[in-house]
């Protein structure tokens, strides 16, 4: 039983991983000193006869301490977050030349619509994969999601990212792997009777890798 | 008005002791016998969820081997006793359904805002006795629709508690229809059945209160059970109005959230968590206004700060309400909506933390008594941190991204509701047991209770935490699917058992509540030696309450005060020194 994430293999897995360490150490101090004072509290001031509690109701410097301090705690977690969030699914926050794709999501399947070697979609070589992703190394790529029936919601976690496809809507969502591999997709959204066989793969290439494989791939795309 | 709304019995009849054992027990406009009605249907309904409970469990746990007596179940759930994928969507659907609306939310409202109000108030019984039973009344047709739904052609709904649309918009894709209907309908009636109560509370709080029980001396249970029954008037609306939309989608092609046909999939969500959020403080609020009463009279000294516990409560009931969206951080809401409802959500922490350091500042240096509710209280205090802790994560956007609907989530709303909400229950259920019975439960059993409970709580929940953190999707029927799930197999298992003592546990809370109420120890009028206006009158109360009007002179929790020699003082009490209220500052104008 671990409190250490999975190795993270994108661009903004290490702010997410750091924000979240920060707050596992922070939620952890106030754990061990709540949890701590409570014990202390309990033996210390176990009923004992003849005594009397010690009649007080409250102290107006404690209140002010207690109120201050967790206020700008969580405040300054929120500001933290706040820009590594810009940076993930900020509304401008795709980068200008990331590689689309375009995911359709069914019940209970992903159809990842990939760009050819022109990189654009919406042309001739464009080809889709089930439940497959193919993208390059160290280059952003931008799904552009939506899903046909229900609510699903695209979960790679080494990648760190997670985004709904909702039916009606056109929602982009950008990545960066930085390691070459497969990865594991899920879908995080109950969907129906299918939901926990909705998984698929992610491959991460090399560069040089990538294109030789888009160029096989768009070849055979239009032989079809 | 108020009080000519008191039972009609009382002019009809000529005796209130004359009525038949329907009306006092079945039908019946007493305050206290429609807690304790409530008291046993949500206790029913807890048992159901558990049970469900166990079934999820089992599955994720052993799912190569058949659930034991699942032969008892039709085909359509688990032939040969192995769930079906479709079964494990509604039960995953139905424990979550039976436990926040069926069992949680009236074992807090329901019963003790019954209970402890009007006895708490010194008010004879409720501003509106009839509407009071009626929701008793609604609740019960209510639950039995939400029972039926299993027996019903195409299985109960299996769209999650939060039924999202389109799933739970449209039979076809689930194949579910008729138990999605009954649930939306079951819901918007027990809807009714909260609105009727929650009227009456803040009836009776702003109305019925006694002589000198000003609003700064009412007890932090009262309080929180004010504020509860406004978050429930305003919320539950909201909740019955976005149900019945939904039923039409599925029964006469409305499509309010069918976006094929112009309709919004979010808008259910915003509907959804509109009123899902200030139903979280439903479920918390009563519990820690509860858990202050008996940490003080645990602790017998007053409670830390009362002032900034009450402007808690008020903060957290505001909150409550600019908080929804941080459930829909990754739904495809507007990513600078995001920023807001985070800043939002961590404020909530505040008061939060305020409440948790007070009960710290009322243990300290009291002289703490470990009777069996103040077991449950401590315990209270100390789970309920954890989940408030966690829920630093994913208010944190980023995080969130990965934590969001995984099982890091479901540790932390059982940290919340049952390490906070249930403890608390327990606490209640084991601190008026006496008011409401006449007999103490057995403290022995309770302590093995206690010890069990806390015990096998924190090892089936707490590893769930560590689930979510490795990425360990909730409502998963089959986590082997995933490679990066299978190493995770073990701890599955160690929560099964773990989940399977717990509920076995609770068989001794049951027998000693049981056996308690016929052959418990007669309770004294004021076993717990509070302060309490209940504790003035006899174990249980008769009809009405109070043989006369009772004056109040100081608020609920002056233990050990200088001024008398016991380390209690009840708000009865009148010293030389307390002079009587004035009209002015009376509570209500009885």
């Amino acid at each position: 039983m671990s409190w250490i994430l999975p190795p993270g293999v994108s661009t903004f897995a290490s702010d997410i991983d750091f924000l979240y360490y920060l707050i596992l150490i922070i939620t952890g101090i106030a754990f061990v000193i709540v949890e701590a004072g409570l014990i202390l509290f309990i033996v210390k001031y176990r009923e004992r006869p003849g005594r009397k509690a010690y009649y007080t109701h409250g102290s107006t410097t404690a209140e002010i301490v207690w109120t201050a301090i967790p206020a700008i705690t969580v405040v300054t977690i929120g500001v933290l977050s706040g820009g590594v969030w810009k940076t993930v699914k900020g509304r401008n926050s795709v980068p200008p030349d990331a590689l689309p794709y375009g995911v359709l999501v069914k019940q209970f399947e992903w159809n990842f619509t990939h760009a050819g070697v022109d990189g654009a979609l919406g042309t001739g070589d464009d080809f889709t994969l089930r439940n497959r992703m193919h993208i390059p190394v160290d280059r952003p790529v931008v799904m552009r999601m939506t899903a046909e029936d229900v609510i699903h919601s695209f979960f790679v976690p080494a990648f760190r990212i997670k985004q709904d496809a909702v039916p009606g809507m056109e929602i982009a969502v950008w990545f960066e792997a930085t390691e070459p591999g497969e990865y594991e997709l899920a879908c995080a959204e109950l969907c129906g009777i299918g939901h926990s066989n909705m998984g698929g793969t992610v491959t991460v290439h090399t560069a040089e890798e990538y294109s030789r494989w888009v160029a096989e791939q768009s070849t055979t795309a239009a032989l079809r | 008005m108020a009080t000519t709304a008191l039972p009609l019995e009382h002019a009809t009849h000529a005796e209130a002791h004359e009525l038949s054992f329907i009306q006092k027990y079945i039908f019946s406009t007493d305050h206290k016998i429609i807690g304790i009605q409530f008291l046993l249907m949500s206790m029913l309904f807890l048992v159901v969820g558990g049970l469900l409970a166990l079934m999820i469990r089992w599955q994720l746990g052993f799912p190569e081997t058949a659930i034991p007596g699942g032969a008892l179940l039709p085909e359509t759930m688990a032939p040969d006793g192995f769930l079906l994928p479709e079964f494990y969507n509604s039960l995953v659907t139905m424990h979550g359904t039976f436990m926040v609306f069926f069992a949680i939310m009236p074992l807090l409202v329901g019963v003790f805002g019954n209970f402890l109000i009007p006895l708490k108030i010194g008010a004879p019984d409720m501003a509106f006795p009839r509407l009071n039973m009626a929701s008793f009344w609604v609740a019960v047709p209510a639950g039995i629709m939400m029972l039926a739904g299993f027996f019903v052609e195409g299985g109960h709904s299996g769209a999650g508690w939060t039924v999202y649309a389109p799933l739970s918009a449209d039979p076809e894709w689930t194949g579910v229809s008729y138990g999605q209907q009954l649930w939306l309908l079951s819901i918007a009636v027990l809807g009714l059945s909260s609105i009727l109560g929650a009227t009456n509370y803040i009836t009776t709080v702003v109305n019925l209160r006694a002589p000198g029980m000003t609003w700064f001396r009412l007890p932090l249970s009262i309080w929180a059970l004010f504020i509860t029954a406004i978050l429930v008037l305003l919320a539950i609306p909201i909740l019955s109005g976005a149900a019945i939309m939904l039923f039409f989608d599925q029964t006469i092609g409305t499509h309010f959230f069918d976006a094929a046909t112009g309709g919004q999939p979010l808008l259910w969500q915003h509907l959804f968590w509109y009123f899902g959020h200030p139903e979280v403080y439903i479920l918390i609020l009563p519990a820690m206004g509860m858990v202050s009463d008996v940490i003080a009279n645990g602790s017998r000294k007053p409670i830390f700060g009362y002032h900034s516990m009450v402007y808690a409560i008020i903060a957290i009931g505001f909150l409550g309400w600019i908080v929804w969206g941080h459930h829909m951080f990754q739904s495809g809401m507007n990513p600078t909506l995001g920023m807001t409802f985070m800043i939002s959500t961590m404020l909530i922490a505040v008061p939060s933390a305020i409440k948790v350091f007070n009960w710290m500042g009322t243990m300290w240096r009291g002289n703490i008594r470990f009777h069996v509710p103040m077991l449950h209280a401590v315990a209270f205090v100390a789970m309920f941190v954890i989940g408030g802790l966690s829920g630093v994560f994913m208010a944190s956007t980023p995080v969130d991204i990965y934590i969001h609907d995984t099982y890091f989530i479901v540790a932390h709303i059982h940290y919340v509701l049952f390490g906070g909400s249930l403890f608390a229950i327990f606490a209640a259920v084991t601190f008026w047991y006496p008011k409401m019975f006449g007999r103490m439960m057995n403290p022995t059993m309770g302590k093995v209770h206690f010890w069990l409970t806390f015990l096998f709580y924190n090892l089936t929940f707490f590893p769930m935490h560590n689930l979510g953190v490795a990425g360990h999707m909730r409502r998963i029927y089959d986590p082997s699917q995933y490679e990066f799930l299978q190493p995770l197999a073990g701890i599955n298992q160690f929560i099964t058992v773990n989940a399977l003592l717990l509920f076995a546990s609770q068989l001794i809370f049951a027998v000693n509540f049981v056996v308690s109420w016929f052959r418990g120890k007669r309770a004294t009028e004021n076993p717990w030696e509070d302060n309490g206006l209940e504790w003035t009158v006899p174990s249980p109360p008769p009809h009405g309450n109070f043989a006369e009007v009772p004056t109040v002179y100081r608020g609920p929790y002056e233990f050990s005060s200088p001024d008398v020699s016991e380390d209690y003082l009840p708000q009865t009490t009148r010293l030389a020194t307390d002079r009587t209220p004035a009209a002015g500052s009376e509570g209500g104008s009885a």
